[in-house]
């Protein structure tokens, strides 16, 4: 290392130095969308970070810390995907701005990773010339190595790193082939080759036409179109199967999260009675008992009781992503979101929003039509999002019986579930068509969507985002939800009589159910509902663990589950308004506040919160109407 | 459109992406597009002088992916009717399309 001390000038072929051990040194790590630049992230840092084969993923720069072989740590921040350092759309301006140090918030990168895809190699080269050009260390990573070698291509390393003055390293992410070389860098042992005075270009075409030269020099041999992508194309965008697979898919996740989901929950919700009874009978009877088991273990408990089915809909989820199937499913979709004015990539943060509202808002920054951004944003929160599935999985099981439609494929519940997800994007799109021809208008920008090669989801990657995604839903368990219902509890025992607790009706909290009955008669609800609705605007899950609380303190239903609880409390009308209520309303503290500051303001958010409430009832009214 | 019938083989026909069918290949000439668009096209690898091929759209044939510069875009029929090309064969080798069409029938014509 300490040969390159005198080399600090010498810019783009300067080995990475490390001022002293131990020391955390700012890495970046960026390239072109989709070219597997989280993969290497995640496979560097190990930690939790979506990853997808999708372009666009990452919106928002991401830091982690590696852990190199020579024992010192290093920051790595991962980029969002950029074509160029020319910045136009929000996630360009992000990655532009931390390469250049302009960020308040990232320490200025002292190396960069300059990931590429290696089966692509003559349009991703345009990219190196403005990175190098920033004079700071890099090393050129041509990623995806396993492909370009299976599909016949090649490519010379040791001539590209001579004719780009740069270190350059040919590894797979996914395999994990090749990390050693990005180590290498990283702790300052890559030799490196002598600098090269790279010419300056303004004007893409002149810059293809460089990396056109480049790869030749290197003897790039291109791959071989894909034979599989083009094999599966021609099933998933066929003119009638593409769609019916389409269908398919989506019912079938459908099905299966309700299916499976379904057993999961049944043994979670036994084992919270097993477990409650056999505590009931161990600890003396006290208020701190009561707080316990009916508080907590019972509220908390149905809750946690929905994990099973919020990390199938995540694992399906992500290999829809990963498998390369959701940029064809944006193309089918396209030509509906035309209709309401949207353009295909306002598909992706509302497919998104089916997980949580909160990411797909922030990745709303890769539209580059503030408009349509702004669009997209007030929609997003209408799409199911898993939150919703506790209470439709709750309110279907204990309403909808349990009957096959077609063979053992499809079951009524089923399709009920399927039909809150329409009614959502139903929402949705009238909203869209309202906003687009209206406050919204705009001219339109070009709809370019790139088709990514089919590959076959890694575990690591799924299973990174299903323990992160765990550890966001317990996470939320056991604060918000747990502190909603302890302050429930807490309402629900006082004022005591003669030194017991009040029948649940007369305590604080059944005043309050019993106060706001009146406006939420109509909808079919009486107070114990009620004192959910208020509860589940912390977050919609929420309402079980009240309805569990509530049901739990009440002699006459403690000893009966959530379900039997609620189908004895709602009549069928007053089932379904619930359920349309839940489909259409913003309960969900963590949307507004990221609304909020994705628009700058609380405008939009105090907008969209009043107008879902609005449609919440409206429509809760009419299902209740309609139904009686 | 003017695509009808007489091609000879080496004859240059002014054309826009739209007028593509699956498995046709021809060469961009200009993109009518306002700059900062045009510039994002050409990262994509729309250049004036690249060889574009149509392949497989959604139905009804709206968008559809071109192949072009080693990658495959999916644009909407009111952007590739902006990218005017000229068509060098009309048949030309539907490198594409065979792979394709062999699996379901004839090619698509």
């Amino acid at each position: 290392m300490s040969e390159c001390s005198s080399c600090q000038g010498c810019g783009s072929a300067a080995v990475l130095e490390f001022p002293k051990a131990g020391a955390v040194n700012t890495v970046a790590v960026i390239g072109p969308p989709n070219s597997g630049k989280t993969t290497l992230f995640n496979r560097l840092t190990g930690l939790r970070q979506k990853v997808a084969n999708f372009p666009g993923v990452t919106v928002e720069q991401h830091t982690g810390i590696a852990e190199l072989p020579d024992g010192r740590a290093i920051q790595l921040i991962d980029l969002p995907g950029v074509y160029s350092l020319q910045p136009r759309s929000e996630d360009e301006q992000v990655a532009h701005d931390v390469l250049t140090g302009k960020r308040a918030d990232t320490p200025k990168p002292e190396a960069v990773l300059l990931v590429l895809d290696a089966t692509n190699l003559g349009r991703h080269l345009m990219l190196a010339a403005p990175i190098l050009a920033l004079g700071l260390p890099t090393l050129i990573i041509l990623n995806m190595a396993d492909d370009l070698r299976n599909r016949k291509g090649k490519v010379n390393v040791a001539a590209l790193s001579a004719e780009l003055g740069a270190p350059v390293a040919l590894i797979s992410a996914r395999a994990g082939e090749g990390i050693e070389k990005v180590h290498e860098f990283l702790t300052g042992v890559m030799p490196k080759p002598s600098p090269k005075e790279l010419p300056i270009l303004q004007d893409v075409p002149k810059c293809r036409a460089w990396a056109g030269q480049v790869s030749g020099k290197a003897s790039y041999r291109p791959p071989i179109p894909p034979k599989w992508t083009r094999r599966l194309d021609a099933i998933f965008l066929h003119p009638a199967i593409g769609p019916a697979v389409f269908l398919l898919v989506v019912l079938g996740v459908f099905q299966v999260i309700f299916s499976a989901g379904d057993i999961s929950k049944k043994m979670v919700d036994h084992f919270l009675q097993l477990s409650g009874d056999w505590m009931m009978a161990r600890i003396p009877a006290s208020m701190l008992r009561s707080l316990w088991i009916d508080g907590v273990w019972t509220g908390v408990g149905s809750v946690i009781a929905f994990l099973p089915q919020i990390l199938l809909l995540f694992f399906f989820i992500g290999i829809l992503e990963d498998s390369g199937y959701l940029a064809r499913a944006a193309m089918i979709a396209d030509r509906t979101m035309a209709r309401v004015g949207l353009q295909g990539k306002s598909f992706i943060p509302l497919l998104s929003a089916h997980a949580c509202a909160v990411p797909a808002i922030m990745s709303t920054r890769t539209i580059e039509n503030k408009r349509d951004r702004i669009a997209t944003i007030l929609i997003a929160p209408f799409m199911t999002c898993s939150a919703r599935l506790p209470v439709y999985g709750l309110v279907i099981a204990a309403f909808i019986p349990n009957k096959h439609i077609l063979g053992v494929f499809l079951s009524a519940q089923t399709v009920a579930l399927v039909s809150l997800y329409v009614l959502g994007f139903l929402a949705a799109v009238v909203t869209a068509r309202v906003l687009k021809s209206s406050v919204l208008k705009s001219g339109r920008t070009p709809f370019l969507l790139e088709m990514p090669s089919y590959r076959w989801p890694t575990a690591q990657s799924i299973g990174l985002r299903l323990v992160d995604r765990a550890k966001v839903f317990l996470r939320r368990a056991g604060t918000v939800i747990l502190l909603v219902t302890v302050l429930l509890w807490i309402m629900a025992s006082v004022p005591t009589q003669n030194g017991k607790p009040p029948q649940i009706e007369n305590s604080v909290a059944g005043t309050v159910g019993r106060a706001i009955e009146p406006v939420i008669k109509p909808l079919g609800f009486n107070w114990k509902i009620g004192i959910g609705l208020i509860t589940s605007l912390a977050a919609r899950e929420t309402i079980i663990a009240t309805l569990g609380t509530i049901y739990g303190m009440n002699p006459e239903t403690e000893h009966e589950g959530l379900e039997a609880a609620i189908r004895k409390d709602l009549t069928p009308g007053g089932a379904v308004a619930l359920l349309v209520f839940f489909a259409f309303a913003m309960q969900c503290i963590s949307t507004i506040a990221v609304v909020r500051r994705e628009t700058g303001g609380w405008k939009w958010p105090a907008i969209q919160f009043t107008y879902m409430t609005v449609v919440a009832y409206a429509g809760a009214f009419v299902a209740a109407h309609l139904i009686h | 459109m003017q695509l009808s019938g007489n091609s000879g083989l080496t004859e240059t026909i002014p054309a826009t992406l739209v007028d593509l069918r699956r498995g046709d290949a021809a060469i961009l000439d200009r993109i009518d597009l306002p700059g900062d668009d045009a510039r994002r096209l050409m990262e994509l690898g729309f250049l004036p002088g690249t060889r574009v091929t149509a392949g497989l759209s959604a139905p009804g044939g709206d968008p559809r992916v071109f192949q072009v510069d080693g990658s495959e875009i999916a644009l909407r029929r009111e952007t590739a009717k902006l990218l005017r090309v000229h068509i060098e064969r009309i048949q030309s080798e539907p490198i594409h399309s065979k792979q394709i069409d062999s699996k379901q029938g004839k090619p698509r014509k």
